[in-house]
């Protein structure tokens, strides 16, 4: 093959400015990489629900409910768009597992009589469904079987409506509907302690007296229909079997979780990969315009032999091509592996029976375009002055840069500087621009270090907030009913119990003119001490002793403030309708929730002292007792522990968090060490003759350096506190785009955060300044005196 | 002419070494700069005459012999060369390099600011002619009053030596005189030992000695008996 010349100069220039070449594609990379990560785990994460949802038919519909005649479920099939109907049996029950001392929970849900569920059927990935005719055979959910080692043919027991049954594994499966299979109560999956158990219905409709009837139904939609259209006459239908909160996919626990971080995933592939390629862009440009500028005579040679304006460009343009092209494929294998990684990740969070981890090619390509096309974008400037250059002009050697008075940087000021401390300021603010993206640039690191080590502060502020200060219980028990106050007093006198107290907890519908929203409403006793509500400002938030204290998401659902009315229909039991007023409003990260004095809650629900949830400090040390006799009791709906939720919050979540941290360590390192490499080799190149006059005229090596690497230290020291600033802004920009009806992420920096990215965005700038000062040191002061630049 | 000796140079040689090929760039010189006399180097290119004085201006090592000044070698270390530099030498190149970021007064005072005794850029200034320039940046000046700048940025510090190295090269000829005359008046003026290399024949005439060069070695040493001023040399 025949390389043209110009194509040998392109790589013999390449060769030359291969640091800083590779700085830049490095920066390339990282971008490519975000995205690619990002869109890859996205793509997966949908692609695979997609083809889960559509193959095991997961519901579009579901509905709750006290208790409704099977018969019913054939009035709902009649509404208009309605497909197929799933009515079935969900409860929830204590498993008593040989391998865990304390409560685990069990998400009990029924299976037809015979054959596979209309909807939300199951992924076996071991044994079979359960036989008709052992009615207490039952599949266990994968991530409960692997966590206590089930396999089929295993047995352990469940605490069935205070009845003791054991159940013996006959498959082991997965099932659309519990993708992300969560505990009530919980924010992440706990295998350990909650699993879901299908068993057929006779069985478990008797155990919990529901022959003939229904509590749980879930809907398909024939297309063309959404859940809002069939949810008023499915409301309709429920409404006097105590149905509740009948809501479409968006609500369902699993989808919600699973589509949040796809929406997660997306914000990150929108945000991030354009400050890298921005910065790459900027980076692009500036060593190019100085190489042009250097090869002005040979321009203006290859323009006098003959070569058009087009072929000039051409062969920038493909210098950087060829550039971001290796940042690009660096870029394509760390995003394909970081992706793969990320995947793996969530396949242990959201559970397919395949996780398909296959990038589209249009996620290549789409980085692809995008990455080529900032770094053209950092052509078009310095091509633009190549191809201006007349032939003549280009060969004669430049004037000298122009410098001028500049009014509001007036000499007087200047005049406080020594002539090397002027040299400095002249040379950043004769290219203002220049100067400007730099330090923007690198506070783009400085703000991405910010915002990768918050996520560590966010992460010790939510366990602080949440689990040591907002709830302070070891354990939370529930029952199945509202159980009058003094059961408060048999539990308290259980082994280990140190302190009790008690919470009402009633689903209920929230209405202010055409606005509504299902939420829980909690109440509290006046001056509860395990359970502290806290303002985001950290400040305690009382319960009002009459009316309702909102949460401010809830308060902006509404629409309501202090001092409006709120009718607020209980969903269960009597159902009562009440008008209650808003007497606060409080900001939180967490929920929607509402809350009520405990006793004005009871009086409006028309009972007198009934508790349905009580908190328990214990004595760890008695806990095993505890957990032994708590088995016991009938009414027991769930026992969650705080501290099986905090852990596995640390485990996922700290472990993924740290890796993802290391990751945009490294990638803000990188943009940080770019940034400086090349702004102090460009000022090398620009003032070479400069430094090595000033040596001539007897200046030390220090205090050229000082010369050379002033100008890039100011910059940095105006970028640290705007990359501060900027990592702030990013934070509450990402914590915006992150945050949903449940869940709001704060956003916390704490000083330490600031700091260590400040030093490691100094301790980038290192290497630059090493590699720099070997050149410095290397300057020809002949060489350079005797030729014109 | 005799004198004291202000710079000697002892049996310099200089071996450049370019890829395989070695280029012998001084073959053993010995040179002698008397206090206040002007010297005139001349020589074709490649002759050694730059090579001698970027080694007796401290800007380059030789391979062999060595270099005193007043009598005492030069030191051997990077921090005392830039010392001698920085107190005893004046340097004026072909391509001024002037910092282009400073003004006229602010690229004198760059020096005057790490002087020991130094005249005040005003007065450096005053004496090329261009005390009316002071706030002027180079790109806003000539090439003849640029060079101009850079002679009195030489002599500001009131330097033992003004090395000059083809001062009038990028010059017209009736600029060239002004720069030649700038020279010319330190020389006079502060009694400055001053070393000038030029290809130009005709500017010989102003010189007190005039050191021929050829093939790395001093060929001849012409005495001028007396000194032609600049203002009528013609080329």
């Amino acid at each position: 093959m025949v390389i043209e010349p110009l194509d040998r100069k392109l790589l013999r220039d390449l060769w030359r400015l291969r640091s800083q070449a590779l700085a830049i594609a490095l920066i390339v990379a990282s971008g490519v990489a975000v995205l690619v990560m990002s869109l890859s785990a996205m793509q997966a994460l949908s692609d695979s629900s997609r083809a889960y949802y559509e193959r095991y038919r997961f519901a579009d519909v579901f509905a709750t409910l006290k208790r409704a005649p099977l018969s019913t479920a054939r009035n709902i099939e009649a509404i208009e768009g309605v497909q197929l109907v799933a009515p079935r049996v969900m409860q929830m029950a204590i498993l008593d597992m040989a391998d865990v001392r304390e409560p685990v929970l069990g998400q009990l849900v029924s299976l037809p009589e015979e054959g596979d569920p209309v909807l939300n059927g199951l992924a076996l990935s071991a044994g079979r469904m359960p036989d008709p005719l052992y009615p207490f055979e039952v599949v266990v959910g994968e991530p409960f079987a692997e966590a206590h080692g089930l396999v089929p043919g295993s047995r352990f027991a469940a605490l069935m409506n205070g009845r003791r049954q054991v159940l013996e594994v006959a498959g082991i499966g997965l099932s659309p509907e519990f993708i992300y299979a969560i505990g009530p109560g919980a924010l992440m999956p706990d295998p350990e302690h909650f699993g879901v158990i299908w068993l057929r219905r006779p069985a478990l409709a008797a155990a919990y007296d529901l022959e003939g009837a229904f509590n749980s139904i879930s809907l398909s939609l024939f297309p063309g229909y959404a859940a809002a259209d069939v949810l008023p006459a499915l409301d309709a239908q429920l409404a006097r079997y105590g149905g509740i909160d009948a809501h479409g996919r968006e609500n369902q626990v699993s989808h919600w979780f699973l589509t949040n971080e796809i929406e997660q995933l997306r914000t990150m592939a929108q945000i991030l990969p354009a400050i890298f390629l921005g910065v790459a862009a900027f980076l692009t440009n500036m060593v190019l315009a100085r190489l042009v500028f250097m090869e002005r005579s040979e321009i203006g040679l290859l323009k006098a032999f003959g070569y058009g304006n087009a072929s000039v460009i051409w062969h920038y343009a493909k210098l950087v091509l060829v550039l971001s092209s290796g940042g690009l494929l660096i870029g394509w294998a760390a995003g394909f592996w970081l992706g793969y990684w990320l995947t793996t990740v969530y396949g242990q969070m959201f559970r397919f029976p395949a996780l398909v981890f296959a990038p589209a090619p249009g996620i290549y390509l789409l980085s692809m375009a995008v990455s080529l096309g900032a770094s053209l974008i950092g052509v078009i400037s310095a091509a633009r002055y190549a191809g201006s250059l007349p032939p003549a002009e280009a060969m004669r050697p430049p004037a000298p840069p122009t410098f001028r008075h500049r009014g509001w940087l007036p000499g007087g000021l200047l005049g406080w500087f020594d002539q090397p401390t002027r040299i400095i300021f002249r040379q950043v603010f004769r290219k203002p621009l220049r100067s400007l993206f730099t330090s923007l640039g690198l506070a783009a690191s400085v703000a991405l270090l910010v915002v990768s080590m918050q996520w560590m502060d966010v992460l010790d502020y939510m366990i602080d907030q949440f689990f040591v200060d907002q709830q302070r219980q070891d354990i939370t028990i529930g029952f199945v009913e509202a159980k009058p106050m003094r059961v408060m007093r048999d539990v308290a006198g259980l082994p280990g119990v140190m302190a009790v107290e008690p919470m009402r907890a009633a689903a209920a519908r929230f209405e202010a003119g055409h606005r509504s929203r299902r939420e829980g409403l909690i109440g509290l006793p006046a001056d509860s001490g395990l359970t502290v509500l806290r303002d985001q400002s950290g400040e305690r938030v009382r319960v009002p002793a009459d009316g309702l204290l909102l949460s401010d998401m809830l308060a902006k659902v509404l629409r309501v403030e202090v001092g409006d009315h709120v009718r607020v229909q209980i969903l269960e039991g009597r159902r009562r309708l009440l008008e209650l007023p808003v007497a606060g409003v409080f900001e939180t990260s967490i929920g929607m929730s509402a809350y009520m004095d405990l006793e004005a809650l009871n009086r409006a629900l028309g009972e007198v002292d009934t508790v349905n949830q009580l908190q328990l400090v214990i004595d760890s040390d008695l806990q095993h007792e505890l957990f032994a006799q708590l088995h016991q009791l009938a009414s027991i709906g769930a026992v969650t522990r705080k501290s099986a939720a905090t852990d596995m919050f640390d485990e996922t979540i700290g472990e993924m968090m740290l890796v993802m941290v290391f990751f945009y360590l490294a990638f803000a390192c990188t943009m940080a060490f770019g940034m400086v490499y090349n702004n102090m080799r460009i000022a090398l190149s620009e003032r070479g003759r400069e430094l090595a006059t000033l040596r001539v005229l007897g200046f030390s090596p220090g205090e050229i350096s000082y010369m050379l690497f002033g100008e890039s230290a100011l910059l940095v020291l105006v970028a640290l506190p705007l990359g501060c600033i900027g990592g702030w802004g990013l934070a509450m920009l990402m914590a915006a785009s992150f945050e949903t009806e449940l869940f709001r992420v704060p956003v916390v920096i704490s000083p330490s955060s600031y700091g260590w990215s400040v030093l490691i965005a100094l301790l980038a700038a290192v290497p630059s300044v090493v590699l720099v000062q070997r050149r410095l040191s290397r300057l020809d002061l002949i060489a350079v005196l005797k030729t014109r630049e | 002419m005799s004198g004291i000796p202000t710079l000697s140079g002892r049996q310099l040689t200089k071996v450049y070494q370019t890829g395989t090929v070695e280029i012998q760039a001084l073959r053993g010189v010995d040179v002698t700069l008397f206090e206040g006399e002007l010297v005139v180097l001349v020589g074709a290119s490649g002759s050694g005459k730059s090579t001698l004085l970027n080694i007796l201006g401290g800007l380059d090592r030789p391979t062999t012999g060595e270099v005193l000044f007043r009598g005492a070698p030069l030191g051997s270390t990077e921090a005392a060369i830039t010392r001698f530099r920085r107190d005893h030498v004046g340097f004026v190149f072909q391509f001024y390099n002037l910092i282009a970021s400073l003004t006229v007064e602010e690229n004198v005072a760059l020096v005057t600011e790490i002087a020991r005794n130094p005249l005040s850029p005003r007065d450096a200034l005053a004496l090329v002619g261009l005390q009316d320039r002071l706030r002027a940046f180079p790109s806003e000046l000539s090439g003849g009053e640029q060079q101009r700048v850079a002679i009195a940025r030489a002599i500001a510090k009131q330097p033992d030596i003004l090395l000059c190295d083809e001062p009038t090269g990028a010059l017209d000829s009736v600029t060239g005189v002004r720069v030649l005359k700038a020279i010319e008046q330190v020389n006079r003026e502060l009694g400055t030992t001053t070393a000038l290399i030029t290809h130009n024949r005709s500017i010989e005439g102003m010189a007190d000695r005039v050191l021929r060069f050829a093939d790395g070695r001093i060929e001849a040493v012409v005495s001028n008996p007396a000194r032609v001023p600049p203002e009528s040399l013609e080329w």
